[in-house]
This record gives C-alpha cells, sequence and structure tokens, in this order.
C-alpha cells in the first residue's frame, strides 16, 4: 500500500499575526512554524497507521522552499518513510495541486492525503484539485478511513450528518477531526528522521491563478460591556434593543 | 458578467447558506442557479426572489453525490464567468474540484462582493479569522465560494424561469452506504443564528443539561470547547475552533470557556459574543461584546427565565 501524505506549513495556533511591505506580506519574524495541525495529526497519523497495518509506505509531500525543511524532518521523525519537496514557493492552490498531482501522477499511489484546511490561508482547495487533475474521486471532510485490500470505507462530514462512503481504486480525501490521535515523536524517530530521504525535486513551473494584493486585521474590539450577574433581564434587553440579535 | 450558482437541495428545499449565494451572485450579474434532485417547480421559481432569473435542475441526481455534482456544475458552467459555491460541506466538497476542471482561480471563504475597479478583488478571512486577505483572481473564469452568514439577504416576489438540464455524467465510483444525522431534532451547528457553547468550566457532562434548555428556549445549536469533546463529555462534532468546526453566528454564548486564542479562532465571526465566566480575568472578556462575571450555576438558569419571559411578551 502506497500513501502519499500532503504536508504543509503552518505558524504556530498561537503566533501573533501582523504583516510588513505596505501589508502585502506576512510578518515571519518571530514566528515558530509547524506542520498544519490537520495534516500531521489526522493525515499523517492515519496513514501511518494504515502503512503498519498493512505492510506500506508513507511518502509525504510539500510543495515549499528549503524553509519547509524542518517540519518535513518531523513528518519523518513522526514515522513517514520517506519525503519529497518541490522547490517553489507555493503560492496559490492551483498551483500547488499542480504541482503534487503532476509528481503523483506517474507514481502509483493507492491514496493522496491531504488537510480539510491550512490554518492561515483556509483555503480547503488543494485537494479537490488535485483530485480532478488526477481524475481520482475525492472524498472531502473525512473523519474516518478504513481499509480493505482494494476497497476504502470513509466516514466523512456532509450537511446535516455524516456519510459512509466505499470507494474501490485510488482516490484524494481531505482529513478532519477524528481520524486519528496526535502522535509525538520519540528520541528513536528523531534520530532516524536525519537520515531518512527527503528528496527536492524542481518545480514543473506551474501557473498560478489568484494573488493576494493586500491583508488586514480586523478593526480593534470596543470594550466589553459588562452586565450584573443578578440581572439577566437587563442582558436579554442588551441582546434586544442594542445587539438586536434577538 | 454571467454568473452561475450551484445550490444545494435537501429534502425538496433549497439550503439557507445556498439562498445567501444566489444572492451574492445577483449582485455581480446575471444569475443562473444550477441544482439537482426531487424539487418542487414552485420552490425553484421562488429563487427568483433572491435574485435568480433562471434555473436549471438535473433530476437524475437524487442525492449529494460530489463526483457527479461537480461535473455537473462544471457543463453548466461552459458559458459563465463567475460560479458561486456556499462554503458549507457540499460546498468545500465540490468547489475546487470545478475549478480545477474549468481552469478558474478560486477565493474561499469570500466576505465581500468582487471589487472590480482594479481587476477582480475579494476579500477573505485567513489565519482563522485573525485577519483578511484581499485576493485578486486573475484567471478569466472565476469561482467563489462564499462563507456562509456573511450577508445580508433582501427578497423580491420575482419568478425564476425553470429548466430541466440533462447532460451525461457517467457513474459514481464512490457509493453512499449510509446516512447518519446529526443532532437530530436540533438545530444544526453550522446554519445556526443563535449558538450557545461550554466549557471545562462546567466541570462534568451531567451539567449540560442548562446549557441545552437555554439552546432549546432560544432556538440555539449548542456547541463546546476542544477539550471537552476530547474527553468524552460531548461530541465530536459540537467541538468549535481552529481545530474543529468554524462558525458565524449572530449569537455565541460562551459559558465557562477560558478564550484560548485557538477557540476565538473559530468563533471570532460571530456578530456578538456573551461570555459567561467566574474569572473576570479570563482572556474572552477581551474578545466579547457583553460580559458576566459570575457562576454559571447561577448565571445561566436565570438567563433560563429572563429569555421565558421575553420570549412571552415578543413571541
Ligand atoms: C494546536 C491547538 C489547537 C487547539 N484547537 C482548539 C479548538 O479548536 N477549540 C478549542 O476550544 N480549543 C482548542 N485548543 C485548546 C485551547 O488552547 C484551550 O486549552 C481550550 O480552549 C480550553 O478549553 P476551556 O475554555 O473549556 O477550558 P479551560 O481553559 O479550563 O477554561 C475553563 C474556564 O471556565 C471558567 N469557570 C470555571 N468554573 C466556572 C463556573 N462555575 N462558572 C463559569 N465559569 C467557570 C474558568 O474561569 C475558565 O476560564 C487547541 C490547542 C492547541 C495547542
Ligand atoms: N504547500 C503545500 N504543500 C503540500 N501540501 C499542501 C500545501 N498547501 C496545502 N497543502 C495540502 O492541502 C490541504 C488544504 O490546503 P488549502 O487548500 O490551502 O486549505 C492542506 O491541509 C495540505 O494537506
Amino acid at each position: 500500500m502506497k500513501i502519499l501524505v500532503c504536508i504543509s506549513k503552518a505558524p504556530d495556533t498561537t503566533a501573533k499575526i501582523s504583516f510588513t511591505d505596505g501589508d502585502t506580506k506576512f510578518e515571519e519574524a518571530g514566528v515558530q512554524f509547524i506542520i498544519n495541525p490537520y495534516d500531521e495529526w489526522y493525515a499523517l497519523v492515519r496513514g501511518l497507521e494504515l502503512k503498519e497495518a498493512n505492510n506500506g509506505t508513507v511518502t509525504t509531500i510539500s510543495v515549499g522552499g528549503a524553509d519547509y525543511d524542518p517540519i518535513i524532518r518531523k513528518a519523518l521523525a513522526i514515522g513517514a518513510d520517506d519525503a519529497v519537496r518541490i522547490d517553489a514557493h507555493p503560492n496559490d492552490a492551483f498551483q500547488v495541486a499542480s504541482e503534487i498531482a503532476n509528481y503523483a501522477k506517474d507514481n502509483g499511489y493507492d491514496m493522496v492525503l491531504c488537510g480539510k484546511e491550512t490554518i492561515d490561508y483556509n483555503g480547503s482547495q488543494v485537494g479537490g484539485m488535485i483530485a480532478e487533475l488526477m481524475e481520482l474521486p475525492y472524498i472531502s471532510l473525512a473523519v474516518k478511513l478504513d481499509v480493505n485490500g482494494t476497497l476504502a470505507t470513509i466516514e466523512r462530514d456532509v450537511q446535516g450528518g455524516t456519510e459512509v462512503v466505499e470507494v474501490s481504486g485510488a482516490f484524494v480525501l481531505s482529513a478532519s477531526k477524528g481520524m486519528a490521535e496526535q502522535r509525538i515523536p520519540n528520541m528513536r524517530g528523531i534520530m532516524q528522521a536525519r537520515t531518512k530521504p527527503l528528496t527536492v525535486v524542481p518545480a514543473s513551473g506551474s501557473s498560478t491563478m489568484t494573488e493576494v494584493v493586500s491583508y488586514e486585521l480586523p478593526p480593534a474590539k470596543t470594550a466589553c460591556k459588562m452586565v450584573d450577574a443578578e440581572d439577566m433581564d437587563e442582558l436579554i434587553s442588551l441582546l434586544h434593543n442594542e445587539a438586536k440579535v434577538i | 458578467m454571467s454568473v452561475l450558482v450551484f445550490a444545494d437541495s435537501n429534502n425538496g428545499a433549497i439550503a439557507k447558506s445556498a439562498q445567501e449565494a444566489i444572492h451574492y451572485g445577483s449582485k455581480i450579474g446575471e444569475t443562473t442557479v444550477i441544482t439537482y434532485g426531487d424539487v418542487d417547480e414552485s420552490v425553484l421559481a421562488a429563487l427568483g426572489s433572491y435574485g435568480a432569473s433562471k434555473v436549471l435542475i438535473n433530476k437524475t441526481i437524487t442525492e449529494f453525490d460530489g463526483q457527479r455534482l461537480s461535473k455537473l456544475v462544471r457543463a453548466a458552467a461552459e458559458s459563465a464567468e463567475v460560479i458561486v459555491f456556499a462554503m458549507d460541506f457540499s460546498g468545500k466538497s465540490i468547489s475546487s474540484r470545478v475549478a480545477a476542471g474549468l481552469n478558474a482561480g478560486m477565493v474561499s471563504g469570500a466576505l465581500s462582493l468582487p471589487d472590480t475597479s482594479n481587476g477582480f478583488i475579494i476579500k477573505k478571512a485567513v489565519f482563522s479569522g485573525k485577519a483578511f486577505a484581499n485576493c485578486k483572481i486573475n484567471s478569466d473564469k472565476k469561482v467563489i465560494a462564499l462563507m456562509p452568514n456573511s450577508i445580508q439577504v433582501e427578497t423580491s416576489d420575482a419568478i425564476a424561469t425553470v429548466e430541466e438540464f440533462i447532460v451525461d455524467l457517467g457513474n459514481s465510483t464512490v457509493s453512499v452506504k449510509e446516512f447518519n444525522a446529526k443532532g437530530e431534532g436540533g438545530v444544526l451547528l453550522t446554519d445556526a443564528d443563535l449558538v450557545v457553547s461550554a466549557g471545562r468550566g462546567l466541570k462534568g457532562p451531567e451539567n449540560w443539561g442548562m446549557i441545552e434548555e437555554l439552546a432549546n428556549e432560544m432556538g440555539a445549536a449548542t456547541a463546546c470547547s476542544r477539550p471537552v469533546a476530547d474527553i468524552g463529555w460531548r461530541p465530536h462534532h459540537e467541538h468549535v475552533g481552529q481545530t474543529g468546526v468554524a462558525v458565524r453566528p449572530n449569537l455565541y454564548i460562551a459559558v465557562g470557556i477560558s478564550g484560548a486564542i485557538q477557540h476565538l479562532a473559530g468563533v471570532n465571526g460571530s456578530k456578538v459574543m456573551v461570555v459567561i465566566n467566574t474569572d473576570a480575568e479570563a482572556p474572552f472578556f477581551k474578545a466579547a461584546d457583553y460580559g458576566i462575571v459570575g457562576d454559571a450555576f447561577e448565571v445561566v438558569p436565570k438567563l433560563i427565565q429572563a429569555y421565558k419571559k421575553f420570549n412571552e411578551v415578543n413571541n
């Protein structure tokens, strides 16, 4: 079983968000970068569990510059067998998906696992685009994945509930909460990660379709209005007359 | 500009997020809607009230099927310049696939109409709601996935024309085995206008009765913080935040939740936030609009009573 897991880099969830260069660039100074949580906790770990149960391999793939290497090493420390980095700055979802699809096309993966979304761009786009470009089924927002031979059974979030689907043959999936539990790399994993293969391949030069022209921070919040704990009629009246939300 | 809007249908009705998408589309240009399933002709014609001029329906697809629906939307998008989806579960499942198939640039989580004074620029939420990005789409065809609950819908009494749209969609290689409805009878968290949410301050799952009662009285959905879902006090689908569901209700009431940055990331799109917490220093008060320093076990029952009184007078 050959599993490909798409790993992206994201600012730590507690990072201070600010911008430079006339609000056109994210200020990276002082920011700690992590593996995007959905990619790590759910896609990667479930991929590893399946590989262990089925004698397979897990390869991670990332579109990014050398600044991606530390988070890729972490994925290797958690247990991936090898890693591919496509050497290009990720500019938009279409470019990232095209690069990954171009690489994955001829390598016979049984499944391509993505995260639900990146926590910086919040696109939720790359997985569906890879599926379209590889002409594979796309199962979005999966919360459970089981594989039996060539038949995968997947539970996914849909409007109003969850559904269980079956798909035979290769597929692309985006992973949401519930697929697996976070794994902390151990010392042995960290040591092994140093010598596991991280292959850097040149980008195929896929085009971008979108660009961010500027960023904005939300307007400063006005001070919180305190209401006496004894006077819930006052709260209701404020919500009705002032905020007009009930 | 000619616009195509995908509208998800469910049990013969058109989703609220889809009504918003139709209205949004109609502000950009002449809008055609594509939908599927067993929906009454009168329901479809009434989509004119949100701004649609034409509605295309495919009746061969009877339930949500991402693979065939992507093909359907693609076929219908032949002559459209802008294709709009709601960024709900259905939209997330097919919009990016359609965009790649059409060689179209895409902005998801859109919060504004496109500014066309210098290209085609749309504002969207980034960094889990902690900032916004103005994104420019440079391709000829453009795909937009609209953030639910981000625009005000106005209706008219216009009527849309309805046509069947028949294309060869092939077979789906994904087969649906079962559907499990969530929160039977209750309000769906992602659709909710009002949300009552609680955290570890509630001490144990046995204390959720008052949260459910308040939500019930208000017609609100219930939600929770991550640790509460992780320790199994509440189901996972109620977990809101950076790693759970993101919600954008008109009113979010947070009871016994500290307001960690990862929690705020999933709720900061709410229009109004009320916080009930014993600790006046809890970080949530910095993000809230209305705050009550007090013990949930005393405040929530009082709030239920006050709401009941209000409800009798106003509804
Ligand atoms: C990568 C990452 C991702 C995360 N993602 C999420 C996420 O998506 N969603 C999320 O929620 N968290 C997330 N977290 C966890 C987050 O950091 C907090 O730990 C969590 O939100 C705290 O939950 P809580 O507020 O319920 O509990 P606590 O922090 O324990 O807060 C309980 C609060 O209840 C108050 N309280 C106690 N007793 C009472 C009473 N009787 N009446 C009223 N108030 C009372 C206390 O003063 C306190 O403020 C994430 C963390 C990480 C590291
Ligand atoms: N630069 C990247 N390299 C590899 N995978 C990526 C990259 N960007 C996004 N992905 C994958 O696509 C998923 C969705 O990303 P997005 O569409 O940006 O929200 C992520 O969770 C990753 O699994």
